[in-house]
C-alpha cells in the first residue's frame, strides 16, 4: 500500500475526528435529525475508513516491526504521551467503527429522536473507546476510560424511564468506585517505578528491588480491579446484566464492545509489563486471571440459565464471552491468544446484533403477552388462550428468525459458523501448548466453555422458541430498511468471518507474534525521535 | 506530617466506604466526594511529600533533589477536574430519579417491609 506523508497524522484522527464532530453536533437544534443523522454517520465512515487504513499500514510493513508510533504534541515518549498503533489496536479499532457503523445506522429512525444529544455522546464515547485502544500511558487511559464512560452514563439514560434510572444509579456508583481505584492503582505504580508510559514501565520492572517491586505488584492488582469491573470479571460484574437488560438496543450493543475494553486493557498492559523481560514479576497474577475467568464463565452460563428476558441474557452471554477471554489471557501462550482473538472478533459482532435484534423481535408481540408466555412456562399451561393457526410466516419474521440463529450459532460455538471455529482452534491450541501432559486446569477450562456453551444454547433455544413459534398472537413486526441494514451486515460480519477465517488467523497470529515481543516495543515507543523542525533561512526572521 | 497525610487519607477514605454502603443516595454521593479527596491525597503523597520546594525551574543542570515531583500535581488536577464532573453528572441522575420514582433510595424505589 502506498503511503503518503500526511497519512503519518492518521494515528491521531480517531480520537480528534470524533471530538469535533462531537462538538459541532451540540449546538445544532435537535429538530434537524438528518443533518445530526448525517454528520454523525459521516464520521463513522471516516473513522472506518481510517481505521482499516492504520490497519494496512500497521500490517504491510509501513512501520518498523509493525507498530506506528504518534507522539503527541512532538514530546519524546517517556515524558509526553505516546499513542501506539499494532495490529491488535488496528484490529480494535476497525471492530470498535464497525460497530459503531452499524448501530448509527440501526438507530437513524427512531432511538436517535427519543432524548437529546444521543449524537453528540455516542460521538465522545467513540473517542473514548478509539483513545483507549490507541494510548501507551497509564494516566491518558484514565482520561479516555473516563470520557468513554461519561458519554456511556448519558447513553444508558437514553429514553429517559424509571427503569433506566434505576439501573443508571447502580452502574455510575459501580463505575465512579471503579476509577477510584484505577487512580490509586496508577498512583501506586508511579510511586514504584517513577513512570507512567507502558513500554518504559516494561523497561524498569526487572530492576526493581522488593520494596518497589511490592509496591508495583499492589499498584497493578488495583489497577486491574478497575479494568475487571468494566470487562465484568466475577465477582465484580453483577452491575451488568441490570445495565443491558435496561439500555436502549444501540446502547447495549455499544455496552458489550465496552466490556472488551476492559479486556483489552488488561491484555495490554499485562503482556508488556509483565511478560517474560520481566525477571521475578514475570507472569505475576496470570494463574489468578485465569481462575477468575473460569468462575466468570460459570456464572455467565448460570445466570444465562436463569434469566427470562433477551436482555439479561445478552448480559450474561457477554459476561461469558468476558470470561472465556479472560481465562484465555491467564494461559499467555501465542496460539491460545490467537484463538482467543479470533473468539473476540466473533463474538462481539454476533453478541452486538443480537443487542439490536432482541429490541426489534419485542415488536412481534403485543405488550403484555410476554408475561403471559412467562406465566405459561412456569405453570406448564397446556392449551394456549389463542390459536396462532393460519398465521404465514411474513418476510419480516422470516429476516428475524434467520438472523438471531446465526446470532445464536455464532454465541454458542455450534458448527459451522465462526463461534465454532474459534473454540475449535481455541482447543487445539490449549491442548497443543503445553508438551506432554495437559495439566487439570486446562481441561476444566475446556469442560467450562463446552457447559457454557451447552447452557447458552438451551436458554437461546427457550428464547427462540418462546419469541418465534409459542407467542402466541404473531405480530409482523413493523421493521425500517435501517435497521434490517444494520443488523444484516452484522450477521454478514459473522458470515465473513467464518468464510475468511484463514486470512484473520494469519492476521491474528501475526498480532499475538507482535504482541510477545516487548523488546521492540521498547525499542520503537522510546526510540521515536521528534520531528525536527527544518531550520529557518537567513534573514526570514 | 506523614502521620497526618496517612491518617486523613484513611479516615476520609474510610468514611466514604462507609458511607457508599448506606442506602440514601445522598449518603452515596457524600461518601463518593470524601472518597475522591482521600485518593487525591493519596495521589499527591505518592509522589513522595516535601516541604517549601517548588515544582518546577526555568532553569536547566539543577539538583531534582531540591525540586517536588509536579508530575503528581499535575495528576491530582486531571482527576480532582474528572471527579468533579462525573459527581456533577451523578448528582442530576440523583435528582431525576428522586423526580419519578418519588423515593431516595439507590434501588430507586422504597424497600419492601
Amino acid at each position: 500500500m502506498s503511503v503518503l506523508p500526511w497519512m503519518q497524522h492518521l494515528v491521531i484522527v480517531p480520537v480528534l475526528l470524533p471530538l469535533i464532530v462531537g462538538a459541532l453536533l451540540i449546538p445544532v437544534n435537535q429538530s434537524r435529525h438528518s443533518l445530526k443523522f448525517a454528520l454523525g454517520l459521516g464520521s463513522g465512515l471516516l473513522l472506518w475508513l481510517t481505521s482499516v487504513a492504520l490497519l494496512l499500514m500497521a500490517d504491510t510493513g509501513h512501520w518498523p516491526a509493525g507498530i506506528g508510533v504518534y507522539l503527541a504534541s512532538n514530546w519524546v515518549a517517556p515524558f509526553g504521551i505516546a499513542l501506539v498503533v499494532d495490529r491488535l489496536s488496528a484490529l480494535m479499532l476497525v471492530l470498535t467503527a464497525t460497530i459503531a457503523l452499524a448501530v448509527l445506522v440501526f438507530s437513524a429512525r427512531r432511538w436517535d429522536r427519543v432524548g437529546v444529544s444521543f449524537h453528540s455522546l455516542f460521538q465522545f464515547m467513540l473517542m473514548g473507546l478509539n483513545g483507549a485502544f490507541l494510548t501507551h500511558d497509564l494516566f491518558n487511559l484514565f482520561v479516555f476510560f473516563e470520557v468513554m464512560l461519561a458519554a456511556s452514563y448519558g447513553l444508558v439514560l437514553h429514553g429517559y424511564n424509571l427503569r433506566r434510572i434505576q439501573a443508571g444509579m447502580q452502574y455510575i456508583a459501580v463505575n465512579l468506585v471503579a476509577s477510584l481505584l484505577f487512580l490509586i492503582g496508577v498512583s501506586l505504580i508511579y510511586a514504584a517505578s517513577g513512570t507512567l508510559n507502558i513500554a518504559d514501565l516494561a523497561a524498569r520492572v526487572p530492576a526493581l528491588a522488593p520494596p518497589d517491586a511490592w509496591l508495583l505488584q499492589l499498584g497493578a492488582v488495583i489497577l486491574a480491579l478497575a479494568f475487571l469491573t468494566k470487562g465484568a470479571m466475577w465477582p465484580l460484574g453483577f452491575w451488568l446484566p441490570t445495565t443491558y437488560a435496561s439500555a436502549s438496543a444501540p446502547v447495549g450493543a455499544m455496552l458489550v464492545l465496552m466490556t472488551k475494553v476492559g479486556v483489552y486493557a488488561v491484555l495490554r498492559v499485562w503482556l508488556s509489563v509483565f511478560g517474560e523481560q520481566a525477571g521475578a514479576l514475570s507472569a505475576f497474577g496470570l494463574e489468578a486471571l485465569a481462575w477468575g475467568g473460569m468462575a466468570t464463565l460459570l456464572f455467565g452460563a448460570i445466570g444465562m440459565l436463569a434469566s427470562q428476558d433477551g436482555g439479561r441474557m445478552a448480559g450474561f452471554g457477554a459476561i461469558m464471552s468476558s470470561g472465556t477471554l479472560l481465562a484465555v489471557i491467564g494461559q499467555s501462550d501465542g496460539t491460545v491468544l490467537t484463538a482467543g482473538l479470533y473468539y473476540l472478533l466473533g463474538s462481539t459482532v454476533a453478541m452486538a446484533a443480537f443487542m439490536l435484534l432482541i429490541e426489534l423481535t419485542e415488536r412481534i408481540r403485543p405488550p403484555g403477552s410476554a408475561l403471559l408466555a412467562l406465566t405459561m412456562e412456569a405453570f406448564a399451561v397446556e392449551d394456549k388462550p389463542e390459536d396462532p393457526v393460519g398465521i404465514g410466516m411474513p418476510g419480516t419474521l422470516a429476516f428475524l428468525g434467520l438472523s438471531f440463529g446465526i446470532c445464536a450459532l455464532v454465541i454458542t460455538g455450534m458448527p459451522p459458523l465462526a463461534g465454532f471455529v474459534a473454540k475449535f482452534s481455541l482447543f487445539h491450541a490449549l491442548l497443543g501448548a503445553a508438551p506432554g501432559e495437559v495439566p487439570a486446569s486446562t481441561w476444566l477450562f475446556i469442560v467450562l466453555v463446552v457447559t457454557g456453551g451447552l447452557a447458552a444454547i438451551i436458554s437461546l433455544m427457550r428464547l427462540g422458541v418462546r419469541i418465534f413459534w409459542a407467542s402466541g398472537v404473531i405480530k409482523p413486526p413493523a421493521l425500517q430498511v435501517t435497521e434490517a441494514v444494520s443488523i444484516g451486515g452484522l450477521v454478514a460480519i459473522c458470515l465473513a468471518l467464518t468464510v475468511q477465517a484463514g486470512t484473520v488467523f494469519d492476521y491474528l497470529g501475526r498480532t499475538t507474534d507482535g504482541l510477545l515481543r516487548n523488546a521492540d516495543y521498547h525499542q520503537r515507543v522510546l526510540g521515536e525521535p521528534p520531528v525536527q523542525r527544518a531550520p529557518l533561512q537567513e534573514g526570514t526572521r | 506530617m506523614e502521620l497526618v497525610l496517612a491518617l486523613s487519607v484513611g479516615v476520609l477514605f474510610g468514611s466514604g466506604l462507609w458511607l457508599i454502603l448506606r442506602p440514601r443516595s445522598f449518603q452515596l454521593i457524600t461518601g463518593l466526594l470524601l472518597m475522591s479527596y482521600a485518593v487525591n491525597l493519596f495521589i499527591f503523597a505518592m509522589g513522595r511529600l516535601s516541604v517549601n520546594k517548588a515544582p518546577i525551574t526555568p532553569s536547566a543542570n539543577v539538583d531534582p533533589a531540591q525540586f517536588a515531583d509536579p508530575l503528581p500535581q499535575a495528576l491530582v488536577l486531571t482527576a480532582i477536574v474528572i471527579g468533579f464532573a462525573t459527581t456533577a453528572l451523578y448528582l442530576v441522575m440523583m435528582i431525576g430519579a428522586r423526580g419519578l420514582s418519588g423515593s431516595d433510595h439507590v434501588d430507586g424505589e422504597e424497600p419492601k417491609p
